[in-house]
C-alpha cells in the first residue's frame, strides 16, 4: 500500500475549507466590477469606455470602464477623509505599539523582577478578552478621565477632552501592543547574548550595541510585529466603534454606515482596495519570515 | 610595564543558583599570567574556567578581589573600556555583517581612520588565511573559516590580551590538531598574551607555556607543562592529568628530597621523590606514572624490584598496557614496544611472572587531602 496516497476524505475537506474561505472574496470582488447599481444581482462588467451613460440602474459606459466603482470611490470625499483617518490611525499605532512592545520584549528577555510572572500573563489578557469588553472598558476609562479633567479644569468648550482620533490611536496601541511582544519575544527567544558581548569586547557600548548589533539581529521580528499590529489596526471595527468620535471615521465605520443605507458596488470596490492592501502586508511579513529561516 | 599582563587576586564569584542556593564559582582564586606567555586553564565541565575568564574580559564583576591587566585593577569596568579582546567559543560572529565588516567593527569602534581600517583588515584575514573571503556572510563560511574570522576580528585590535574560550571545541579532530598548531604559531609571531580555556589535557600541554588546573574553584596547581605531568604538586593534579598509580604508605624517614615509604600493599619500604615537607610518620600517597614502572623478567639490579604477574594484557600498537598484580596491589603498566616483531615471547603474556621495578626517581610522594 502507498503510504502517501491521499484520502479522498482529505482531499474533499481541503476544497471545501478553500471554497468557503475564498468564494466569498471571490464574490464581494466581482460584485466590484458589476454593472448594477444596486448589485442585488450580478449583471455583467461595464464594457464600454466614454462618459458617463445610465440605462435604469445599469450603467452601461463610463470614463473608467470596467473600474467605474473604484474612479466613483476616489470622487467620495467621506471615503477619502476615512482612508485617511485609517492610515494615519494605522500609522501612528503601528509606530507607538512597534517602540513599546519590542522594549517591553527585551526587558521582559533580559531583566528579572518580582511582577515578570505577572506581566508575562496580562500580556494575554488583551488577546483573549472579547473586543467588545475591551472597547467598552476603554470608552468607560475615557469618559470618567474626560469627565474628571473637563470639570475639574473647567475647560471652556473648544479645549475639552473628547473622543476623536486621539482616543482610537490610544486604543489601538493598547490593543497591539501585547501582539508586537509576543512576536519580538519569539525572535528573542535563543537569541545568543554573546552577540551582545562580543560587541561590548569590540568596544561598543551599550547604546552602540544595540544600535548596530542588537536591533539589526531583532529587525525581522520587530517588522513582522509592525506588520501585524498594522493590519490589526487597519481592520478593527469593535474597539474603534467605542472610542471613535466627531471626525474621526474610519474606513470599517464608514462602511458599516453605508451598509445600513444602501450598498451600491462601491462599497465592494472598497473592500477590493483594502484587501489588496492587507494581502500585501501579509505577503511581506511571509516574505520577512522566510528570509529568517534561509 | 607592569609585570604581569594579567593578575587574579583573590578572586571570587559567587553565583546564586536557581535552586536558592549559592556556589563559588571561582573560590579565592590567585593567578599571575606574564606577558607574551601562552597560559591555559584547564579542567573538567563547571570547574570555573568560563567564569574567570569572563571576569578578566569584563561581562561579569568578581564577589570579591581583584582583577589585574596590565598592573591596572579594573574593577567594574566595562568590557569595552578595556585591553582585552575575546574569542568566544560559539565565534558570535554578527549575522548581519560581512567578514569585513565582522572584522573592521572592532576599528570603527576605536574611530580608525577608514584607510586605515581597510589595510589593517586586510592584514588581519591575511594573518588568518581568509584574504578573499571578505564579502561574504558568516553563515556562508565553514566551521573552521568561521573561527578564524572570530580570531582575526579580536586581533585585529591588537589587545594586550587574547581571552579564548574553547575556540576549537566545535572543530572536528583533524580541523583541531591543524588549529591547534596554527594558534600556537600565530601567537609566537604575534606576541600577544594568550589566555586559553580548555578540557582537553592534550590540547594544553601541546601549546601551552603554562597551565593552570583547576577544580570546583579553585587552582591546583599551576605550571609549565612538563611540571604539571612530571611533578604534580596533589593527588588531584597527578590524576586528572594523564593515567597514573597511587599508593598509600607511610613515611619511615625523610633525607633530603628522597623519603622512605612503608607500602602496606607492598609490604615492603620503597624510596620516593619527594617536593615537600614531610615527616616520618606522615601518611602519603605514592604516585608512578604507568609508562616509568619498567616489567622485566630477571631484574640486573633492585630498588624498588618486586615480584609481579600479568594479570591482563592490551596490545594497542606503541605499547603494550597491561595490568600487573604486585604483592597487594593493582599496578598499571606500559611497556613500549621498542622492537618489531611478530614473536609472541617478545611481548607479555597473562599470567607470565615478572619482575616490577618502580625506579626511586619516578615514584612521588604526595600529601593525603
Ligand atoms: N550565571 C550563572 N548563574 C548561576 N550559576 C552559574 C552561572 N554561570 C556559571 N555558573 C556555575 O558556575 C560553575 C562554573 O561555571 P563555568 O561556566 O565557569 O564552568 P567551566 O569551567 O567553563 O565549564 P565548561 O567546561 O563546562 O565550560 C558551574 O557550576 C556553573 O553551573
Ligand atoms: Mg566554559
Amino acid at each position: 500500500m502507498n503510504p502517501h496516497r491521499r484520502s479522498p476524505f482529505v482531499v474533499v475537506m481541503t476544497v471545501l475549507v478553500f471554497l468557503f474561505l475564498y468564494v466569498p472574496i471571490f464574490v464581494l470582488v466581482l460584485y466590484s466590477f458589476n454593472a448594477s447599481r444596486t448589485n442585488v444581482t450580478f449583471e455583467g462588467f461595464i464594457t464600454a469606455f466614454g462618459p458617463l451613460q445610465m440605462q435604469g440602474s445599469l450603467v452601461v459606459q463610463s470614463p473608467c470602464g470596467p473600474f467605474h466603482w473604484f474612479c466613483d470611490l476616489t470622487r467620495n470625499q467621506e471615503v477619502m477623509t476615512a482612508a485617511r483617518n485609517t492610515l494615519t490611525i494605522a500609522f501612528v499605532s503601528t509606530l507607538i505599539s512597534t517602540l513599546i512592545g519590542t522594549m517591553a520584549a527585551i526587558a521582559l528577555q533580559r531583566h528579572e523582577f518580582k511582577i515578570k510572572p505577572f506581566a508575562q500573563l496580562s500580556l494575554y489578557i488583551p488577546i483573549v478578552i472579547p473586543e467588545i469588553v475591551m472597547g467598552i472598558g476603554i470608552l468607560t476609562l475615557f469618559s470618567q478621565v474626560f469627565t474628571w479633567v473637563n470639570t475639574t479644569f473647567n475647560l471652556p468648550p473648544d479645549l475639552r477632552l473628547t473622543l476623536g482620533m486621539g482616543t482610537v490611536i490610544v486604543s489601538h496601541i493598547a490593543f497591539s501592543v501585547p501582539f508586537v511582544t509576543l512576536v519580538v519575544q519569539a525572535r528573542l527567544q535563543g537569541f545568543d547574548p554573546s552577540y551582545e558581548e562580543a560587541a561590548m569586547d569590540l568596544g561598543a557600548n551599550e547604546l552602540v550595541t544595540f544600535w548596530r548589533v542588537t536591533l539589526p539581529m531583532l529587525l525581522p521580528g520587530v517588522l513582522s510585529g509592525a506588520l501585524l499590529a498594522f493590519t490589526l489596526s487597519l481592520d478593527d471595527f469593535v474597539i474603534t466603534f467605542f472610542t471613535t468620535g466627531p471626525g474621526a471615521t474610519t474606513l470599517p465605520i464608514y462602511v458599516y454606515g453605508l451598509l445600513r443605507r444602501i450598498i451600491t458596488p462601491q462599497v465592494n470596490a472598497l473592500s477590493t482596495v483594502w484587501i489588496l492592501i492587507v494581502l500585501a502586508a501579509v505577503f511581506l511579513i511571509q516574505r520577512l519570515e522566510n528570509r529568517e529561516r534561509a | 610595564m607592569s609585570v604581569y599582563a594579567v593578575e587574579l587576586r583573590d578572586v571570587v564569584k559567587t553565583f546564586h543558583t536557581p535552586e536558592g542556593g549559592t556556589i563559588n564559582a571561582v573560590d579565592h582564586v590567585d593567578m599571575q599570567i606574564r606577558h607574551g606567555e601562552f597560559f591555559s586553564m584547564l579542567g573538567s565541565s563547571g570547574c570555573g574556567k568560563t567564569t574567570s575568564l569572563r571576569m578578566i574580559a569584563g561581562f561579569e564583576w568578581p564577589t570579591s578581589g581583584e582583577v589585574f591587566i596590565d598592573g591596572e585593577p579594573q574593577g567594574h569596568k566595562p568590557p569595552f573600556q578595556r585591553k582585552v579582546n575575546t574569542v568566544f567559543q560559539s565565534y558570535a560572529l554578527f549575522q548581519h555583517m560581512t567578514v569585513f565588516q565582522n572584522v573592521a567593527f572592532g576599528l570603527e569602534m576605536d574611530k580608525v581612520p577608514p584607510e586605515e581600517i581597510k589595510r589593517r583588515v586586510g592584514e588581519a584575514l591575511a594573518m588568518v588565511k581568509l584574504t578573499g573571503l571578505e564579502k561574504r556572510y558568516p553563515r556562508q563560511l565553514s566551521g573552521g573559516q568561521q573561527q578564524r574570522v572570530a580570531l582575526a576580528r579580536a586581533l585585529v585590535k591588537r589587545p594586550k590580551v587574547l581571552l579564548l574560550d574553547e575556540p576549537l571545541g566545535a572543530l572536528d579532530l583533524k580541523l583541531r590538531k591543524e588549529m591547534q598548531l596554527e594558534l600556537k604559531t600565530l601567537q609566537r609571531e604575534v606576541g600577544i598574551t594568550f589566555v586559553f580555556v580548555t578540557h582537553d589535557q592534550e590540547e594544553a600541554l601541546s601549546m601551552s607555556d603554562r597551565i593552570a588546573v583547576m577544580s570546583y574553584g579553585k587552582v591546583m596547581q599551576v605550571g609549565t607543562p612538563v611540571e604539571i605531568y612530571e611533578r604534580p604538586r596533589n593527588k588531584f593534579v597527578a590524576d586528572f592529568i594523564g593515567e597514573t598509580n597511587l599508593l598509600d604508605g607511610t613515611v619511615r624517614s625523610v633525607d633530603g628530597n628522597s623519603l622512605t615509604v612503608f607500602v602496606p600493599a607492598l609490604n615492603a619500604e620503597v624510596r620516593a621523590l619527594h617536593q615537600g615537607a614531610f615527616h616520618a610518620g606522615q601518611e602519603v600517597s605514592l604516585s608512578i606514572r604507568p609508562e616509568k614502572i619498567r616489567l622485566v623478567e630477571k631484574p640486573t639490579e633492585c630498588a624498588n624490584c618486586f615480584p609481579a604477574q600479568v594479570k591482563q594484557v592490551a596490545y594497542i600498537g606503541a605499547d603494550t598496557r597491561v595490568i600487573a598484580q604486585v604483592v597487594q596491589a593493582q599496578l598499571r603498566v606500559w611497556e613500549q614496544n621498542m622492537v618489531s616483531t611478530l614473536d609472541p615471547d617478545a611481548y607479555f603474556q597473562q599470567n607470565e611472572q615478572a619482575w616490577a621495578l618502580l625506579p626511586p626517581e619516578n615514584l612521588l610522594a604526595l600529601p593525603v587531602e
